[in-house]
């Protein structure tokens, strides 16, 4: 026997599942129908919980419906207040999520999992309460009634006649841990019902004869029973997964359903769930997608990305695809993914089908071993996506030029050519009708058409000013005149469509280039997030803002100036969609009763993180309603999210490299620190106790000797020091560079008495316009000077001249330090300002490299520049240039009074 | 020894550089009164009237410059400061409070005893109460009465501003003065803040005296803190 062979998938699955630890455990009561006695049969399990497993059990919210067995048993139940919403005047209650996740019990009742929550809740559905309390990892016990399963909502109301709105995507029941289905048989509900124990509230009586028919109830039954076998069967394959029972494994199936525009595709999408559950096999929904001449209408393309939002409800994997030939991209995904199945509606029987292959006829040829599956375009009662409504003043403003049209011809017509060129009137009304078809929309277009065959009868066609047609021809007339004005209108509304889309297109290519070409002239996260909320706030119209992930866990709003629409409630739902990773507010199922519209800010990566959140505030609050003004705004977001996670990587590589480089500076301090420091010292700790030392009389020039030793020592070790001090305080921010207009005579003077033992027995000579001024800080440049000389000093045979010059060149005034020494190699010159750079003679002398690295900082500092070069006939020059940027001081005070100076004292 | 030696008050409160100090003072026959903080100091100055004080500008307690101005409420004695480089602020607010002069750490002890004989010098042309009529300085010459500069025994003619400069130094000679006591003491008060004349006039005065006014060797310029005229 060869060990059970583990299957990735089956793998993945179980390490999803154990990442689902965390989570609250869901059961669901399920039964066929209302009446069969859900509720009680969960508050009886709730109390076994309760009460043998001594558990923390709180009734969220229960229908009791008033019968008298379920009131009794929710009495012993610690019970969660509702929460009271005024809705239109009205107070309503509402299940209190807050409330809940605050009191956090160990298990909680919550009825009606299908339930449409009260507007101004946070969720739309009650099923998004429940999941936000299992994410809580809270239990939850709930019931759903075979009707309110997304994928057999169709069905269902195939069966009962009755359309159920309020439904449960199949992927909340596939993620319970437990199905119970509560059994009735429909004589025994019937029986109930007849005595009264179900309750039905008033105006659901009309529908008892409807949907309380015993064939209903039998098919309700059977789809309920279905429905958790199917369930049953998962799990024992689970479980036999496993124990490694399966030895060998079936190649899983997987299903790829094609969608389209048309209003069959959820039927379609709703057969796709049930077979894949059926096969036990993923599934992807597909919208493939030729290119067009025209675009696809607003009403085609709201309805493709509802079908996509549905598809990804009943749990498929969304694709959309384009490409010349839709078929052979289709089967090319198809072979990609595996796919075994490809499910496809039957398609309208097409004119131009007659010459050519149809989809389905390519899809089959070109299938190979891919099983085709064609199934009806099913009844119209299929709910439709709405479209979008035109902007309702447009329409008005049509309906009203229609008459003012047709009133204007006209009149027109009548001075032109009275009433004998009745075919030249003709096509002045049809001028008209043409003007109002390019103008506005199709109804105005048929409206004005209409109207100008009534004046055209009413005033140019005897019998005059009656509406009777005299002659049968002129009905031709007014046909070929409604069929222009439909075709034109139709014609132009096109034309206008697409005018607008593509003109939509560019400004929206145009602004995401846009963005994207400032996020790459950006590179810290606060000005990234800063130019995506400016740029969307251009986009949509609104006000937008980023809330960016703090380090402490916090948000932070970065938005542009002026920016208030983001009070505490409003960073409430931000916070709400950092944590849950989902959009919420305005135009979405969840917390629709905000101001903004917000949109988690995901990097990408295996572990995916929340960078931040998009709020966007529109000036219409309509706006969002729109899945295309959503999907665009999750375009911008995700380029924003990309940009944001690239500088936030950025900033971690810069600080990951400033800490190497520190960490590379500190060693090198710290060996080039620890000797200088070790040898001034051992020289001066040995000097010190030659002199100290007892019983020995030191000949007068020996204690010389060791005291010269021991002052030049420290005279190092200070120098040292000092550097060192500089440096961390130049570097540490600490010193600040006070600018006054300084005689730079003066401080070389300051200088040079500092140096002053170092340069005995050397020729110096100074060039120095005594005038010569400059705003610079002289402290700090007074530490250059002493800096230059005296390494010009320390690194030049003794009695060699050292020649210091000042003049002004242009807009700077340059300083020189020259020597006579072996001057600076030429690859040495550009490393030598370098922190720790020891030159090759330095390294015998003891320098730390410092001395020049502090004279760049300072120099530098004063927004000025300092290098090396070669001098002519040998030697060094070191020069620094310092801006004349400041304001020269104002004119002198004026001399003392001429009686100071003689006498009168 | 027949008469004592001066006596100088020592602020300091670290005991290595109290070590050195004791050291290098009493070999040169000065007496010491010892004290770590600025209220003993404050205390000391008053019950033992010392002659000169060296005041560490870095205290346990009180803040040196608080210790000046306190001290200066009541006494004219000559206080030395001492205090570690790249304290530019604190030794300008030091002599401003009333200091007499500052070493800067580390400092040998040939400074130390020159700055502290300064400090003498001028306690002593106090008590007795006329300035000298002349001054010289290597080949430095004022005649003080007669209101003439020689340098090499050629007279200097000098501005009235530069005269007042230069008399002004040499009544604290050696000692460093401030910015912004030269700017009070030869313009007067409202100009206590334009350093910038202070320089052309002093860039001035060096070109007239100095042999090489890029090197100079009387007028000495201390950055950041103000001019001292050189004695030696």
């Amino acid at each position: 026997m060869t060990e059970a062979r583990p299957d990735p998938d089956e793998l993945l699955r179980r390490v999803e599942a154990e990442a689902k630890n965390g989570r609250g455990r869901l059961t669901i009561f399920f039964g066929a129908a209302p009446g069969v006695g859900k509720t009680f049969a969960m508050l009886e399990e709730a109390a076994f919980q309760r009460d043998v497993e001594d558990r923390d059990v709180v009734a969220g919210v229960v229908e009791t419906h008033g019968r008298f067995e379920t009131t009794t048993l929710l009495a012993g139940f610690e019970r969660l207040p509702p929460r009271q919403l005024s809705y239109r005047g009205k107070t309503l209650t509402e299940f209190d999520l807050d409330a809940a996740l605050a009191r956090k019990p160990s298990l909680i009742l919550v009825d009606e999992l299908a339930h449409t929550n009260v507007e101004g809740s946070r969720h739309k559905k009650r099923w998004q309460d429940v999941e936000e309390l299992l994410d809580a990892g809270i239990e939850v016990m709930t019931t759903v009634n075979v009707q309110h399963v997304e994928s057999l909502n169709d069905v269902v109301a195939q069966i009962t006649g009755v359309v159920v709105r309020e439904t449960v995507p199949d992927s909340v029941l596939d993620a319970a841990d437990e199905i119970k289905l509560i059994d009735l048989t429909p004589d025994e509900l019937l029986e109930r019902l007849r005595e009264g124990k179900v309750y039905l509230p008033a105006q659901a009586e009309r529908a008892l004869d409807n949907f309380f028919k015993k064939g209903n109830l039998l098919a309700l039954r059977e789809l309920a029973l279905r429905k958790t076998a199917e369930r049953v069967d998962a799990d024992m394959q689970a479980w036999r997964r496993a124990q490694g029972i399966e030895k060998t494994w079936a190649a899983s199936d997987r299903l790829l359903v094609c969608i389209s525009p048309s209003p069959h595709s959820a039927a379609l999408l709703r057969t796709g769930r049930r077979i894949a559950a059926g096969l036990h096999a993923e599934w992807l929904a597909v919208n493939a997608e030729t290119p067009r001449a025209l675009p696809l209408p607003a009403a085609d393309r709201a309805r493709i990305s509802a079908n996509l939002r549905l598809a990804e409800q009943l749990g498929a994997e969304t694709v959309s695809l384009s490409g010349q030939h839709a078929a052979a991209e289709v089967l090319r995904l198809a072979r990609e993914r595996n796919v075994t199945k490809i499910l496809v509606g039957k398609p309208r029987a097409r004119f131009r089908d007659r010459f050519g292959r149809s989809f389905v006829d390519q899809l089959i040829l070109g299938s190979g071993d891919i099983d085709i599956y064609v199934t009806a375009g099913e009844s119209q009662r299929v709910e439709i996506a709405p479209a979008l409504p035109a902007t309702a003043p447009r329409r008005q403003a049509g309906y009203a030029a229609a008459p003012l049209v047709a009133a204007a011809t006209t009149a027109l017509a009548f001075i032109l050519f009275g009433r004998q060129h009745l075919a030249d009137v003709a096509m002045t009304y049809l001028l008209g009708i043409v003007l109002v078809s390019m103008r506005f929309d199709f109804r105005a277009a048929l409206a004005a058409a209409i109207v100008s065959v009534l004046a055209f009868n009413f005033f140019f066609l005897p019998p005059y000013l009656t509406f009777s047609i005299g002659d049968l021809r002129h009905v031709v007339t007014f046909g070929v005149m409604l069929l222009v004005a439909v075709v034109i209108a139709g014609l132009t509304q096109r034309v206008r469509d697409q005018a607008a889309a593509a003109r939509s297109n560019e400004r929206r290519t145009a602004l995401l280039y846009a963005m994207s070409q400032e996020f790459a002239r950006t590179l810290d996260t606060k000005t990234l997030a800063l130019v995506a909320a400016r740029q969307i706030e251009q986009v949509f119209e609104s006000r937008a803002a980023v809330f960016l992930a703090g380090s402490a866990g916090g948000l932070e709003i970065v938005a542009t100036p002026n920016f208030d629409e983001a009070g505490e409630p409003e960073q409430g739902v931000a916070r709400w969609v950092f944590a849950h990773r989902r959009e919420a507010g305005l135009g979405t199922s969840t917390l629709a009763g905000s101001k903004g519209y917000y949109l988690p800010l995901t990097a990408s990566g295996p572990e995916p993180e929340v960078l931040g959140v998009l709020g966007i505030f529109p000036k219409d609050p309509e706006r969002f309603n729109d899945p295309e003004q959503r999907r665009l705004a999750e375009t911008f977001a995700n380029q924003a999210a990309i940009a944001l996670e690239r500088a936030r990587l950025a900033e971690q590589t810069e600080r990951a490299r400033v800490a190497i480089e520190a960490e590379q500076l500190r060693n090198t301090l710290l060996s080039s620190v620890s000797h200088d420091l070790r040898t001034p010292l051992a020289v001066m700790k040995g000097s010190a106790s030659a002199l100290i030392e007892d019983g020995v009389e030191l000949p007068p020039a020996t204690r010389k000797e060791y005291a010269g030793a021991l002052l030049e020592e420290t005279e190092r070790l200070d120098r040292l020091v000092r550097d060192l001090l500089d440096m961390t305080r130049i570097e540490s921010g600490a010193v600040r560079v006070r600018k006054d207009w300084q005689s730079i005579e003066e401080v070389l003077g300051a200088a040079f008495s500092r140096v002053e033992s170092l340069l005995a027995n050397r020729e110096i000579t100074t060039e120095i316009p005594g005038d010569l001024i400059a705003p610079f800080d002289n402290v700090l440049i007074e530490q250059v000077l002493v800096n230059l000389l005296e390494n010009a000093a320390k690194y030049t045979p003794a009695r060699t001249p050292i020649d210091v010059r000042a003049q002004q060149q242009g807009n700077e005034v340059v300083v020189e330090v020259a020597d006579r020494g072996p001057g600076i190699p030429a690859a040495e010159q550009s490393r030598i300002f370098e922190k720790f750079h020891r030159g090759p003679s330095e390294r015998t002398r003891g320098g730390v490299g410092l001395g020049l690295a502090i004279c760049r900082a300072v120099v530098v500092a004063h927004g000025g520049r300092i290098w090396v070069a070669d001098r002519a006939g040998g030697g060094a020059v070191f020069k620094f240039a310092l801006p004349l940027d400041a304001k020269r001081p104002s004119p002198m005070l004026p001399e003392l009074a001429e009686r100071t100076e003689n006498g009168a004292a | 020894m027949s008469t004592p030696g001066p006596l100088i008050l020592v602020v300091e409160d670290e005991p290595q550089m109290l070590r050195f100090l004791r050291a290098s003072l009493t070999t040169h026959d000065y007496r010491l009164v010892e004290v770590e903080t600025g209220q003993e100091a404050l205390a000391q100055a008053a019950a033992r009237s010392p002659d000169v004080i060296l005041l560490d500008l870095g205290l346990p307690d009180l803040d040196g410059i608080e210790v000046t101005k306190r001290l200066r409420e009541w006494t004219q004695i000559p206080i030395i400061v001492i205090s570690a480089r790249g304290q530019e602020e604190d030794k300008i607010n030091a002599l401003d409070a009333g200091a007499d002069d500052y070493l800067t750490k580390p400092f040998s002890v040939g400074e130390l005893l020159a700055r502290i004989r300064v400090a003498l010098r001028h306690t002593a042309a106090g008590i007795a109460g006329h300035e000298e009529p002349s001054f010289s300085l290597g080949e430095l010459r004022v005649d003080l009465a007669q209101r003439q500069v020689f340098v090499a025994d050629r007279e200097i003619h000098l501005t009235p501003t530069e005269y007042k400069l230069l008399t002004t130094l040499i009544r604290y000679a050696g000692k460093v003065v401030t910015h912004r006591q030269l700017l009070k003491e030869v313009w007067g008060p409202p100009h206590v803040e334009q350093t910038q004349y202070l320089r052309v006039y002093m860039g001035q005065l060096r070109h007239k005296l100095e042999p090489d006014p890029a090197r100079p060797r009387y007028l000495i310029n201390e950055p950041g803190v103000g001019y001292r005229l050189k004695v030696r």
